[in-house]
């Protein structure tokens, strides 16, 4: 007795996994970045032309069209002056989480973290705020050592100080 | 641009999470074959294909239009790829119709597309980089603090982006091809939805769809030949800025308001609000409305939520925004920019259907992209520009 | 395309190529070269009309890599500026379309690549039909094989070169283009690209005719390639150069052919094209790229000095 099958209707989908491997270097400015990481420091770079100062630097000011060079190093405090709180799962980070965007003390541009060590309710526009490092035995080239910034026991900073710097 | 020309054809898929009854080229060929029927045309008479989408790797193909020359009618004739991330659907349309105005080509075929489900999206958008930590997830995470401090900036009430996504999502309903059909939405619907990047919620953000959309370009004899009404570009525009830069103005970019600029003054507007119809803008998140109200010059800055608050961007008001539910109704990533060119085109060919804005002769096309930092523009209308 | 309304000449090119760039990243490759080109004429990012630029997301191993590399442009403030996922020779025929507007006299187009930092040969399968032919894994080399073997059983190639393995470089390449006076202006001798035209071929493999380069002999012909002093020719694998030399007709017209860095190479062609009528060695010129496994897509471009 012959079975009867039916036709398998029509393709919706073909799964073709790909694998690629990269290797990735972040350029030579940013390596001097992550190198002062690694030793616990949080270093900006300033632009020639228009003498702002960039955290973490890219290889070049982005304005000017000009490679940063002069280093300075920060203090790592700084002011949250925007900010929004996580509530869907993501890889490796437990909701709600907080990503804020920090200007730091000495830089004229804000870069994101995370904040912990409070409830996402208390963070506001101009908290200020300092990083937590990872213990100095287990540092890498990797802005993964500061693990977030949490806050300061300072008075929140005028919104005038901040505004422009979103 | 010296020459002109017009948007003789349009063709969009229906958006979906997933079009599985096709394949990438079968979407695109859905999209393409509507946008010829619609301008009398068939694929001998296209004299160049530009494609544009997001990045390649949203659906695994390298240079898709290497595996699409056939599919659209492409062999034998130039085939371009243009990629300028979320604002790509609008850019293409730019780059196409400077095809036509240079004499080089007198009928594009310009297919915009994203099959994202062909991918993982949110692998694609979420790959962190090697030494540099991780602390957002998503296009929203990026952009909520950006909204976060324009509702700061602005002293505005937080009930905006709801309104807007009321809005949209009614506006889907006249729209035959709109992803997000969402009948009951009201304000307390979005309200109650899980609030995904504080201060976004779920209803407030625009979904993932497989989608194509496409539109036949073709020179002013051409046009004047064609079975339905052409929409004439008067003005393209297209500015880019930096993604970070000590200086730049996240909440309301400097390259969004050049851009404006230039395509109003290319096409003689000196109050764009009164002398456009209606306008076609990039939501992906409700509350970039009131921001781009200000960006593009309908109102001034801290005033863009009032023009939501009072329903002047309601289809009942004096510019409605979005009539075909925008980004936030259908987000095929690739194609959102050039189904805003296209549905702007269509309003002012009165092709629109049901939600036609009542005699838009005049209308803009707007997409953005990337860190809020490409932005490009078009505006057509119903007739010659003078 | 030829007989423009508004000439576009070169008049400003820098190439950089190396076999391994591992400590800068692309836009730190990308600012000397056009800190030269703009350098070499006197003019800032504000005096360029239109930004152009020619890479793949998938060479730098994330999707919107290539929005980075716009900070080595300086885009402050705001610029006229669009990109191609595709050979920077691309990015040029498309600055020349847009050129065509009269309020845009000059153009920067830019393209770069660091093949060597993942598997060039096999990223480049993920350019083929993705339900069919990419999950094969067919390596870039062994495409070009199958182009090579049908060349040989032909009969009609005298001596195709075997495939070597598949060039791997890293680097960039930077142009300056501006119209008819302001040409004139910033360079004493600007190289005026007089035509410029691209055609594609089909996908599948088994419906072209791989002994013959079809779609070089219509951009060849619509460029209006004839009577060149030399060629400079965009040839990933030897042994493209024979179908090349036929497609246009070359007889015993030297050619000049280079792989270059993906996404690179063919604008590297007119770059170098360019510096060799500048020089006076060579009165006109042609120059190609190509895109696409086999010769898919081929541009063709007509460079000639000033009179």
């Amino acid at each position: 007795m012959s079975e009867t099958t039916e036709a398998p209707g029509p393709v919706t989908i073909v799964e073709t996994p790909i694998s690629l491997d990269f290797e990735y270097t972040p350029g030579v400015a940013a390596s001097r970045f992550l190198r002062s990481l690694e030793q616990g420091k949080l270093v900006g770079q300033r632009c020639p032309k228009c003498k702002k100062v960039y955290v973490p630097p890219r290889g070049a000011c982005s304005m000017c069209g000009v490679a940063t060079d002069e280093e300075l190093e920060l203090t790592g405090k700084g002011t949250v002056t925007t900010f929004c709180v996580t509530r869907i799962p993501s890889p490796g980070l437990e909701p709600p989480y907080v990503t804020a965007w920090i200007l730091l003390d000495g830089a004229d541009l804000t870069a994101m973290f995370l904040i912990q060590e409070c409830d996402p309710a208390e963070v506001r526009l101009g908290m200020r705020v300092e990083p937590v490092w990872v213990d100095e035995a287990d540092r890498k080239t990797d802005l993964g050592n500061i693990k977030y910034f949490r806050p300061l026991d300072e008075p929140d900073a005028d919104y005038s100080t901040y505004k422009d710097y979103v | 641009m010296s020459v002109e020309v017009a948007v003789v054809g349009v063709g969009q898929t229906k958006y979906a999470a997933k079009r599985q009854d096709v394949s990438i080229a079968g979407l695109l060929r859905e999209a393409a074959k509507r946008a010829l029927d619609d301008a009398g045309m068939t694929w001998s008479d296209i004299d160049a294909v530009v494609i544009g989408k997001a990045p390649d790797m949203f659906e695994g193909v390298m240079m898709p239009e290497l595996y699409l020359a056939d599919a659209l009618g492409a062999v034998g004739k130039p085939m371009m790829r243009v990629h300028t991330a979320g604002s790509v659907g609008g850019s293409t349309g730019v780059m196409a119709a400077h095809l036509v105005a240079s004499g080089a080509h007198k009928r594009v075929l310009v297919v915009c597309f994203e099959k994202q489900s062909e991918s993982n999206a949110t692998w694609a958008l979420s790959i962190r980089l090697p030494f540099t930590g991780g602390s957002v997830t998503g296009a929203g995470g990026f952009f909520a603090p950006v909204i976060r401090a324009y509702m700061r900036r602005a002293n505005a009430p937080d009930d905006i982006g709801i309104k807007v996504a009321v809005k949209d999502r009614l506006n889907a309903l006249n729209n035959e091809y709109a992803h997000l059909k969402i009948p009951d939405i009201s304000e307390e619907m979005v309200r109650e939805s899980p609030m995904l990047w504080d201060p976004i919620r779920y209803l407030e953000t625009c979904p993932s769809s497989d989608g194509a959309c496409a539109v036949v370009l073709a020179d002013a004899d051409t046009a004047k030949a064609v079975p339905n009404p052409p929409a004439w570009i008067h003005a393209t525009a297209v500015r880019s800025e930096p993604t970070m830069g000590a200086g730049r103005d996240v909440v309301n970019p400097h390259a969004g308001r050049d851009c404006a600029k230039d395509v109003y003054a290319q096409a003689g507007i000196t109050d764009p609000r009164r002398e456009l119809d209606c306008a076609e803008i990039y939501v992906p998140f409700s509350w970039y409305e009131p921001m781009w109200m200000e960006n593009l010059g309908f109102a001034a800055e801290g005033e863009g939520w009032k023009m939501v608050d009072d329903g002047s961007t309601s289809m009942s008001g004096d510019l409605p925004i979005n009539p075909s539910g925008g980004v936030l109704s259908s987000n095929p990533i690739g194609a959102s920019g050039m189904c805003r060119f296209a549905e702007a085109a269509l309003q002012v060919r009165g092709m629109a259907g049901a939600h036609q804005v009542p005699n838009a002769s005049r209308a803009l096309g707007h997409a953005y992209g990337g860190g809020a930092q490409f932005f490009a523009m078009w505006v057509v209308g119903s007739d010659p520009r003078k | 395309m030829r007989d423009f309304s508004r000439p576009v000449a070169i008049v400003a090119s820098a190439s950089f190529e190396t076999p391994s760039e591992p400590a800068r990243n692309e836009v730190e490759m990308l600012l000397p070269l056009i800190e030269k080109v703009r350098g070499d004429v006197g003019i800032d990012q504000s005096d360029i009309g239109f930004t152009v630029s020619g890479s793949s997301d998938y060479l730098q191993g994330f999707p919107f890599a290539f929005v980075g590399a716009l900070d080595a442009v300086g885009p402050w403030p705001p610029i006229r500026e669009s990109h191609l996922e595709m050979d920077g020779a691309f990015a040029l025929a498309e600055a020349i379309a847009v050129m065509q507007d009269e309020h845009i006299d000059t153009a920067l187009v830019y393209a770069f690549a660091r093949p060597s930092r993942g598997e060039l040969d096999r990223t480049l399968a993920l350019q083929l039909d993705p339900y069919t032919v990419a999950p094969l894994n067919p390596d870039a080399r062994g495409l070009a094989g199958l182009q090579a073997q049908a060349m040989r059983d032909s009969g009609r190639y005298a001596d195709v070169p075997d495939v070597p393995p598949t060039y791997v470089a890293d680097g960039a390449t930077a142009v300056i283009l501006a119209v008819g006076n302001r040409a004139r202006e910033l360079s004493a001798n600007p190289v005026w690209i007089t035509g410029i035209d691209h055609r594609i071929e089909a996908p599948a493999l088994g419906v072209r005719d791989l002994t013959v380069s079809a779609s070089t002999r219509i951009a060849g012909e619509h460029a209006g390639a004839t009577g060149v002093d030399a060629a400079w020719l965009h040839t990933p694998y030897p042994h493209q150069e024979l179908l090349l030399r036929e497609a246009l007709d070359l007889g015993d017209v030297p050619a000049h052919c280079a792989a270059g860095p993906m996404m690179v190479g063919g604008l590297e062609r007119f770059a170098e094209a360019a510096r060799a009528i500048a020089k006076g060695e060579v009165t006109k010129a042609l120059a190609h790229a190509t895109s696409g496994p086999c010769l898919q897509q081929n541009l063709v471009g007509v460079l000639e000095g000033s009179k």
